[in-house]
């Protein structure tokens, strides 16, 4: 895919024209399924309510209530979510210059979920952000074992060989999970990360997304230019006098933060951090600077989507929103396996 | 010539004391401990009935299983492998364990009301509905899979997405359980040997042993496809339908052992790849030595896994996946 692109950089001017009307195109398309998701639910609250429940917050009505303690939380945190996994997963595929790599085809969410359940069994007593922190140790630690993988086979991580090591090192890391949960167990929280969802969103996690991501998605932002050099080949990075291993580094650590910090709070949601960075790529080129906003607000606004399908499709229950964000995921997925890309 | 045969007999007789030997091990630990003397005493028919029914009724069912599946298992993925002609094919990797496995589950909350209340036709229907679904899932991967021919990495990859799928299904229909019923469900989907009795030896064991035995006859078709399909056509094979017969043993063998031990990953692959070093890649030979190192795994793991954390115990197939992955990971960086 490097090869192809090379020459859309050239064309930035006219790009950007495109990936602005793009770009505000989807931050409507998230806005409008926020409110959707903030209205609709068990009980469904008219729209001129949730926003009088914004901005004119009264303790006293029980629908304001639900708004503000349940509702708005749940959605923020999913847009949150959403737009990391999917950053996550363009810087992934930047680094790599791997079409399969994201998050979840890499066992990056299994090392976060993994950690938590050590945390959870070790350390019962950690606070909110000891676990997130628990979180990030176990994102890094399945993003370093992947890599190391990678970079002593011979022949280097083709997309086969990444998804097999992810779907190895993953399994493993699950494996290890169960055997500790059975054990200790916690079973049942297990369930929960590994399932996904949002259900447990309140303020305090979106704080932590906030902060934690925040500071991911700024070095996102900051690399994006010398990723975008980095993904056409190593060679034209340091011949371009880049310090790519410096690029390299700042985007494992963007990486981990983001990942570790969605998975502390939704567990593994799949597929977002593949599907939407290659959308992105198709609707506006690929300049990484462009790329990271627009695959932000996409898969903010696929997860706030899929989100509140899962709590309409078979109401009152919760469809798990892995479940969903699987069954769109999955096709693409077999449709990039099934086509012969360059370097597949 | 003759070294080679006696390499391969070494290792037969040495796997088989090997098996021989967990399994005595096995039938002492437990949480009855019953000293070797006294299983044999209960053998010959001298033993208390106390004993005998610990071992006859309960530990013994589970560990005709375990080498039964262990076997099948190993078979099934030294042919897969040998069919698509990937080192690193396997019936879970692809994915049919997990087909298999949405239907059984699907089956059995659809028409039985829980895991453990299994009775009468219903534990044959069992591998009826995990055949099934293994066979479904063979044929959407291949399917899928398919552009004019199919390619060995498109179809470990298609296999890994499929896999995915099937996966997301299986949580859409745990949530309809009761945490009791999706728990076992988990437990179960990812390796456990869940109802040793002998009804259910006598519902899936005799079907494995006739593909083993099928199988192993087959061997020396699956040298010849190995050479390449045009090498193969040549020397007169019927390359497209005796792939289909592999094939359909293979899948055969995945989907009965799923119905008694859930989806075991990584055994199928690693067995045979031990296999093949130990007596080289020859089907004849490689394909006994590594059934049997598949039995010896399976029946170490179980022995392993329902003793080391007593009285809990942690499932077959989680112990097999920690201990082979490694394995797994060193063969994904040495194979170009």
């Amino acid at each position: 895919m490097a090869q192809s692109d090379e020459l859309k950089t050239e064309q930035l001017p006219k790009r950007i024209g495109r990936a602005a009307f793009i770009f505000i195109f989807s931050c409507i398309g998230l806005v409008f399924s926020l409110g959707a998701s903030v209205a609709f639910g068990v009980s469904d609250i008219e729209l001129s309510t949730v926003w009088q429940a914004v901005v004119a917050f009264d303790p006293a009505q029980t629908n304001h209530q639900v708004i503000q303690e349940l509702r708005l939380p749940r959605a923020v945190g999913a847009a949150l979510v959403g737009s990391f996994l999917a950053v996550s997963g363009a810087v992934m595929q930047g680094l790599t210059r791997n079409p399969l790599a994201s998050p979840s085809v890499m066992g990056v969410t299994h090392g976060a979920a993994f950690a938590l359940i050590v945390a959870l069994v070790f350390f019962p007593s950690l606070s909110n952000i000891g676990m997130t922190f628990a979180s990030f140790i176990g994102a890094g630690l399945a993003v370093l074992l992947v890599f190391t993988v990678g970079s002593f086979s011979s022949g280097g991580l083709t997309p086969v060989k990444l998804a097999l090591a992810g779907v190895a090192i993953g399994g493993m890391l699950s494996s290890l999970s169960t055997a500790i949960s059975l054990h200790f167990q916690v079973a049942k929280q297990m369930s929960f990360w590994y399932a996904g969802g949002l259900a447990n969103t309140d303020w305090t996690s979106v704080q932590i997304l906030l902060v934690a991501g925040g500071i991911g998605l700024v070095i996102a932002i900051a690399i994006s230019k010398a990723m975008t050099v980095l993904s056409l080949g190593e060679d034209v990075s340091k011949g371009l006098g880049q310090n790519t291993i410096l690029v390299k580094s700042l985007g494992v650590v963007v990486v981990f933060l983001l990942s570790g910090a969605a998975v502390s709070v939704a567990g593994t949601v799949g597929f977002i951090g593949l599907v939407i960075p290659h959308i992105s790529r198709f609707l506006v080129g690929a300049d990484y600077r462009l790329i990271i906003p627009v695959s932000a607000v996409l898969g903010g606004w696929l997860l706030v989507a899929a989100d509140t399908g899962a709590r309409l499709v078979n109401a009152p229950y919760e469809t798990p929103v892995g479940a969903i964000t699987a069954f769109i995921g999955v096709p693409f997925f077999l449709y990039l396996a099934r086509g012969n890309r360059g370097n597949m | 010539m003759g070294q080679a045969r006696y390499r391969f007999t070494a290792w037969m007789t040495g796997l088989l004391f090997l098996i021989i030997g967990i399994l005595l091990i096995s039938l002492n630990m437990g949480p009855v401990q019953i000293s070797p003397g006294d299983v044999f005493q209960t053998f010959i028919g001298e033993g208390s009935a106390r004993e005998e029914l610990v071992l006859f009724n309960f530990r013994l069912p589970g560990i005709v299983i375990a080498i039964f599946v262990g076997m099948a298992l190993s078979l099934s993925g030294a042919i897969l492998q040998g069919v698509t002609k990937n080192g690193l094919a396997d019936p879970g990797i692809l994915g049919i364990n997990s087909g298999a496995g949405l239907v059984v589950v699907l089956y059995i909350f659809l028409f039985q009301s829980s895991m453990s209340s299994l009775s009468g036709w219903g534990i044959y229907l069992l591998p009826v509905s995990a055949l099934l679904g293994a066979f479904i899932a063979a044929a959407i991967i291949y399917a899928l899979a398919w552009k004019k021919g199919v390619e060995p990495i498109r179809l470990i990859l298609v296999g890994i997405g499929v896999n995915a799928g099937f996966g997301a299904g299986l949580i859409l229909f745990q949530v309809q359980m009761n945490p009791q019923d999706f728990m076992q469900a988990m437990v179960w989907l990812s390796g456990d040997i869940w109802s040793a009795n002998w009804h259910f030896v006598s519902a899936v064991v005799p079907g494995i042993i006739l593909l083993i035995i099928y199988a192993l006859f087959k061997s020396s078709a699956l040298n010849v496809l190995n050479l390449g399909d045009d090498l193969a056509m040549g020397l007169g094979a019927p390359v497209e339908k005796e792939r289909l017969i592999l094939l359909v043993i293979a899948v055969g063998l995945a989907g009965l052992s799923v119905a008694a031990a859930g989806g075991i990953a990584f055994l199928g692959l690693v067995a045979p790849h031990i296999a093949r070093r130990v007596v080289g890649p020859k089907h004849q030979v490689m394909l006994p030595v590594s059934t049997l190192l598949g039995a010896a795994i399976l029946l170490a793991a179980d022995t392993i896994g329902s003793n080391i954390i007593a009285p809990a115990e942690i499932p077959v197939g989680i112990v097999v996946t920690i201990v082979s992955t490694p394995y797994f990971v060193y063969l994904l960086m040495k194979t170009a």
